[in-house]
């Protein structure tokens, strides 16, 4: 691993292993997946900029350890529910960097057919529940959704679970607090993970918790709590295994906090003049995409040009998403109403600003 | 009766100056009438009346200061008039155009006030503005059936005309016979026929809720005794209009004319006119020479609109008619341009048409100007109610023979006392002045009347 | 309505709801309760007697004092094809669990592109009265009935109540189902069998020519008493009673206020922004020309309600207070207060 200025406690658990142990296929996969979500976050930035996304982006960026580490460890019967930052998820879970960039795109051939955006990427079929903006949103819903699981399944290897992914600033909020308790107090089979950026938008942690070492709030629930290198992908793709191998067989809640680096502002629009040019330089010198690439080269799991081989491949993936999101049809306005309700209601409102909420008599 | 008091009438007032009484002892009067003005240290304000009564006692002169809460005058049930001068030392003088009796006389064209309605709301349907305050659903049953919604009195709330009302004109229409205005809060169901009973059960609902907190047990009763006297619409409408029209500042102006000339001309004219079988009148001759004078002073010939004055560019000259009914105003359209024999024929026609209930509203609409004329009734001088949104109604007395002095020699003369009472806020003191001197000269010069 | 007219049976409001939720946990394994209280305590208002000794604590699940949380837990459970009927103690409480509510419940079904429905019910009960004081005393409805994504019902008889719940169970939207404290000992009649009501239908509870008073919940039995006292006088009142608050039934308020040319609202929250006002410019958009007179609203003073009984009774709107309204409306005389009994 690249040197970290910044000083990091020991993980309380660290069963990731080094690179030279593991057999090198997921070893190169892991590196794709991660060059796919830098490549299409790099784009996804690109095409803010040239206004073809809207509204609010945030990126993974500096973060792709931790996605590709979390989306190797969740199988795909479980249930993912993440925040706004959420584009790496879905890419790993599965979604085609086609329908998530027709999204940000506001397309309707996007995951939510252009009405969630960036921030509400969600596919039942893989079991994404969601992308939710609210910060903290996510928590309660996926504490229900666990809930729904153990009222419908057993518990054992083959059970169902859910990881719920949430940012540092989020676990001050009250529904933090509450939906680790319901649990804690119910054994609810989901895994609370901690992306711990070190800052929730401009304010650090120490600024915003007072007890920064956020893993340790698990004490509170009487539920494990462990933090993990997020920079290192096989780290945390194990400590998530062994979080969720707890909670599907033993419906054992598990509070995992993963410390990892964001690259770049809160979302596209934040230049992050607030941070430090030390902490910025960390930053980079912590960035897991070259330092994982760098590795893997050192230790012949690949060539230089099988890396850049690789990179170009992303490239070329997330420029035929682009392809496809701009070609792509926006949603007719015909349809504004489509998905209000499932169960068809009288009296259902379909006024247009400005239309005549009925008829005068 | 309580007395009049000195009110308060601004907030550093102490003692008020009586400037000039506008009723008169006998005059009846009702709550909110202005009975006289005050001047107070700030401004000239009206001295309103709490009470309905008669006015029966002035107790201070014009000119008087006085203090606020002393006594200025007694309204009670005109049993005890007290004729002037008997406590203050001179009588209230009346100001200039004089303020003849009143009429009380229903079938008389010129009322001074509207009859009491019985309502308890006497607000009219007309917003300040003089708009019609009505229901939209009172609008659309009012187009449906053709009624015209300014022929009707609203009995809603400030007046507002309602279902109910429309639905009564119509049933009056249908009838042709006019039934009773609804006199109070109606019972708000058409279907039950609520039009014929309100004249009984709203005031019996009345007087069982609320037994009249001011009056007096002991005292003189009115109108717990009196019979309600249902009122045509016609009536209510005169009694709506004319109530508007106090609102208008106005004046008189009087002018007595020299008609000898005139009704030697009028005689020549239907001398010649005999083959035709038409007949002018004095009162035809005064509606064409007003018509002719209004042409030459297009400032008369106004309204007042909302903050503008509307001049008119045709000169409807309406004409005041007694019926059973009531006083309605058939116009003369473009009585300028009309001949003598043409003003007569039609005025006849419309008179006729008014007396059988015929007329219809737009014979009654567009007037530019009004006519009354009670010299019919011997009455020798009178002034008139202005008939909005006309600035000017010109009342006309009879022709007496007064002595004058012709040619060295003592004659009597017949002449006619006119009276013009003006819009204030259309004509100032001097252009109505020019109006009615001008007029008094065509009338004492009638061959130009016909020129 | 559905099936079974059979026969009826005179029964609370209150035990109109337990009998439903316990046909519903009968009815389908999907459908659970959770709310505070409601197990072992059996409910704060005693609604869900009997429940968790027939059902056990899988279906009928206490939770801590936790609303954000135990909703949002519901709501998750519903993501997954679950049916959960949430008790909040009163809706009063609901505004700490409002965040799941509006910003979740509410919008993941448009959000989401119809990916996933929400079947949840929120069953809370509003209403002043019982001298609780301001934060115990609130008719929030209007909070809900403004947000698209929600359907929002307020059952007034207890036969609605049991048909208004049970479609509301069987909705695969969320629903908020406003009770309301003074109703839960209101008796009626009540069919016996399955009874399953159209969301989003008002209902003329009586019809009448005159005046339209239009009402839900609470106030419609307010409403019918007024109309009743009115009606001895004479007069024809129409009562509407809304049912559903979202969606709104436009078509049955107009129509009616198409034939009787005058309306007042009767409504238990406070005046401005409330449900009348929504009502008003329906009424107004809808039926313009028909009205014969100004819509009126008689809704709760604009201040938080107090606990004295005096300051209570004088804020929240009574059937003294709509009978003047109404006779104003009509252009009536007034009648001494005493005449109308409160």
């Amino acid at each position: 691993m690249a040197a970290k200025a910044r000083i990091r406690p020991n993980p309380v658990e660290a069963p990731g292993d080094e690179p030279g142990s593991e057999p090198n296929a997921p070893l190169r996969g892991y590196y794709e997946r991660m060059s796919l979500v830098r490549a299409f976050e790099l784009r996804a930035s690109e095409m803010y900029a040239r206004a073809r996304i809207g509204g609010y982006c945030h990126l993974n960026l500096g973060e792709e350890a931790t996605v590709v580490g979390l989306m190797a460890a969740v199988e795909a019967r479980d249930y993912l529910f993440t925040g706004y930052r959420d584009h790496g998820y879905a890419l790993l879970r599965g979604l085609s960097p086609e329908r998530v960039m027709a999204e940000l795109f506001g397309k309707v051939t996007g995951v939510s057919g252009g009405r969630g955006g960036s921030m509400h990427l969600f596919d039942t079929e893989t079991r994404l529940f969601g992308g939710y903006g609210i910060v903290g949103g996510q928590i309660p819903p996926a504490t229900g959704a666990a809930l729904a699981l153990k009222y419908r399944e057993a518990a054992g290897p083959d059970a169902a679970a859910v990881l719920c992914l949430l940012g540092d600033g989020t676990t001050n909020i009250g529904a933090f607090h509450e939906s680790l308790n319901l649990a804690g107090l119910w054994k609810l089979p989901i895994v609370y993970v901690i992306v711990n950026n070190g800052l929730g938008m401009g304010t650090t942690v120490e600024k915003a918790s007072a007890e920064p070492e956020l893993y340790k709030r698990a004490a509170s629930y009487r539920m494990p709590g462990l933090r993990v290198d997020g920079d290192d992908v096989l780290a945390v793709r194990d400590a998530a295994r062994s979080a969720l191998k707890q909670a599907r067989e033993s419906r054992q809640p598990v509070l995992l906090e993963v410390m990892c680096y964001r690259l770049r502002g809160h979302s596209v629009v934040d230049p992050a003049r607030y941070r430090s040019a030390d902490d910025t330089a960390i930053a980079q010198q912590s960035d897991p995409v070259p330092s994982f690439r760098a590795e893997l080269i050192a230790s012949g799991v690949l060539s230089e040009a099988d890396a850049a081989a690789i990179d170009e491949s992303a490239d070329a993936r997330v420029s035929e998403a682009v392809t496809f999101a701009e070609e792509s049809p926006e949603p007719d306005p015909t349809d504004l109403f489509a998905y209000v309700y499932a169960t068809a209601v009288a009296n259902a409102p379909s006024a247009l600003p400005g239309e005549p909420v009925m008829d005068a008599l | 009766m309580p007395d009049v008091i000195m009110p308060r009438l601004s907030d550093t007032m102490e003692e008020g100056e009586l400037s000039r009484w506008i009723k008169q002892v006998g005059d009846e009067i009702h709550k909110g009438d202005v009975l006289a003005e005050i001047e107070t240290d700030k401004a000239t304000m009206d001295l309103e009346a709490f009470d309905n009564g008669i006015l029966e006692q002035l107790l201070v002169v014009t000119g008087a200061l006085v203090p606020i809460g002393a006594p200025v005058a007694r309204i009670g049930d005109g049993s005890n008039i007290v004729a002037d001068g008997a406590e203050p030392a001179a009588p209230a003088a009346t100001p200039a155009p004089a303020v003849p009796a009143t009429t009380p006389d229903a079938s008389a064209p010129a009322p001074s006030a509207p009859a009491p309605s019985g309502t308890s709301d006497p607000a009219t349907s007309a917003t300040p503005t003089g708009e019609l305050r009505t229901s939209p659903l009172a609008r659309k049953i009012g187009r449906e059936h053709g009624i015209d919604l300014h022929s009707i009195v609203g009995t809603g709330p400030q007046g507002r005309i309602t279902r109910t009302d429309v639905d009564a004109a119509i049933a009056d229409r249908e009838t042709g016979t006019p039934t009773p205005t609804p006199t109070s809060a109606p019972a708000a169901q058409p279907e039950t026929g609520a039009a014929a009973q309100s004249a009984t059960a709203p005031g019996a609902t009345a007087t069982s809720a609320t037994p009249s907190s001011g009056a007096t047990p002991g005292g003189p009763r009115t109108a717990t005794d009196s019979v309600a006297v249902p009122v045509s619409r016609i009536r209510a409408v005169t009694a709506r209009r004319l109530t508007e029209s106090q609102a208008v500042p106005h004046f008189f102006l009087t002018r007595i004319v020299d008609v000898e000339r005139l009704v030697a001309f009028r005689t020549e004219v239907n001398a010649s006119l005999t083959a035709l079988g038409t007949k002018v009148s004095l009162n035809d001759l005064f509606v064409r020479a007003s018509a002719m004078t209004l042409r030459a002073h297009p400032a008369v010939n106004a309204s007042w609109g909302a903050g503008v004055i509307l001049r008119h560019p045709h000169v409807n000259v309406g004409v005041a008619v007694a019926t059973d009914d009531g006083l309605l105003v058939p116009v003369v359209v473009d009585a300028d341009q009309k001949s003598l024999s043409a003003i007569a024929t039609e005025t006849r026609a419309l008179a006729g048409l008014a007396r059988s209930g015929n007329l219809s509203l737009a014979q009654m609409s567009g007037g530019t100007f009004s006519i009354s004329n009670l010299g019919m009734f011997d009455i020798d001088s009178f002034t008139a109610v202005l008939n909005p949104p006309e600035a000017g109604i010109l009342a006309i007395g009879a022709a007496k023979d007064v002595p004058a002095v012709r040619a060295g020699a003592l004659v009597t003369v017949p002449m006619v006392t006119m009276t013009l009472t003006a819009d204030h806020r259309v004509l100032d003191g001097a252009v109505a002045a020019a109006f009615l001197r001008d007029l008094a000269i065509l009338l004492e010069d009638p061959l130009r009347i016909v020129l | 309505m559905t099936t079974d007219i059979a026969t009826t049976r005179t029964i609370t409001y209150r035990q109109a709801l337990n009998e439903t939720l316990r046909a519903e946990l009968e009815h389908d394994e999907k459908v659970f309760l959770i709310g505070e209280e409601i197990g072992v305590f059996e409910g704060s208002y005693k609604i869900t007697a009997g429940l968790l000794e027939a059902f056990g604590p899988d279906r009928v699940l206490d939770a801590p004092i936790a609303e954000e949380g135990f909703v949002g837990a519901a709501l998750g459970a519903a993501m997954l094809g679950m049916r959960p009927v949430v008790e909040i103690m009163t809706i009063n409480f609901s505004l700490i669990a409002i965040d799941q509510i509006v910003n979740h419940a509410a919008k993941m079904r448009s959000m989401f592109a119809g990916q996933v429905s929400i079947p949840l019910v929120i069953r809370m009960p509003g209403g002043g009265g019982q001298q609780l004081a301001a934060t115990h005393s609130q008719n929030l409805e209007v909070w809900y009935a403004h947000i698209p994504g929600l359907k929002v019902v307020a059952p007034s008889t207890p036969a609605d109540a049991k048909a208004l719940l049970t479609a509301a169970i069987r909705d695969d939207d969320p629903v908020i189902f406003l009770e309301n404290l003074s109703l839960y000992s209101a008796k009626g009649e009540v069919p016996d069998g399955e009874q399953i009501a159209e969301i989003g239908k008002a209902a003329v509870v009586k019809p009448g020519t005159d005046l339209t008073i239009v009402s839900y919940s609470r106030g419609t039995t307010t409403a019918l008493e007024v109309a009743r006292q009115l009606e001895a006088e004479g007069l024809s009142i129409e009562v509407v009673d809304l049912r559903s608050l979202r969606p709104l039934d436009r078509d049955t308020i107009c129509a009616s206020v198409q034939k009787t040319g005058h309306a007042v609202v009767f409504e238990d929250d406070w005046l401005s922004y409330g449900i009348g006002a929504e009502i008003s410019a329906t009424i107004g958009e809808g039926v313009f020309d028909f009205l014969d007179a100004p819509v009126r609203r008689v809704a709760a003073a604009e201040v938080p309600l107090p606990y004295a009984k005096s300051l209570e009774r004088a804020a929240l709107p009574s059937s003294a207070d709509l009978a003047r309204v109404v006779r104003e409306v009509l252009n009536l005389a007034p009648v001494s207060s005493a005449s109308i009994d409160n």
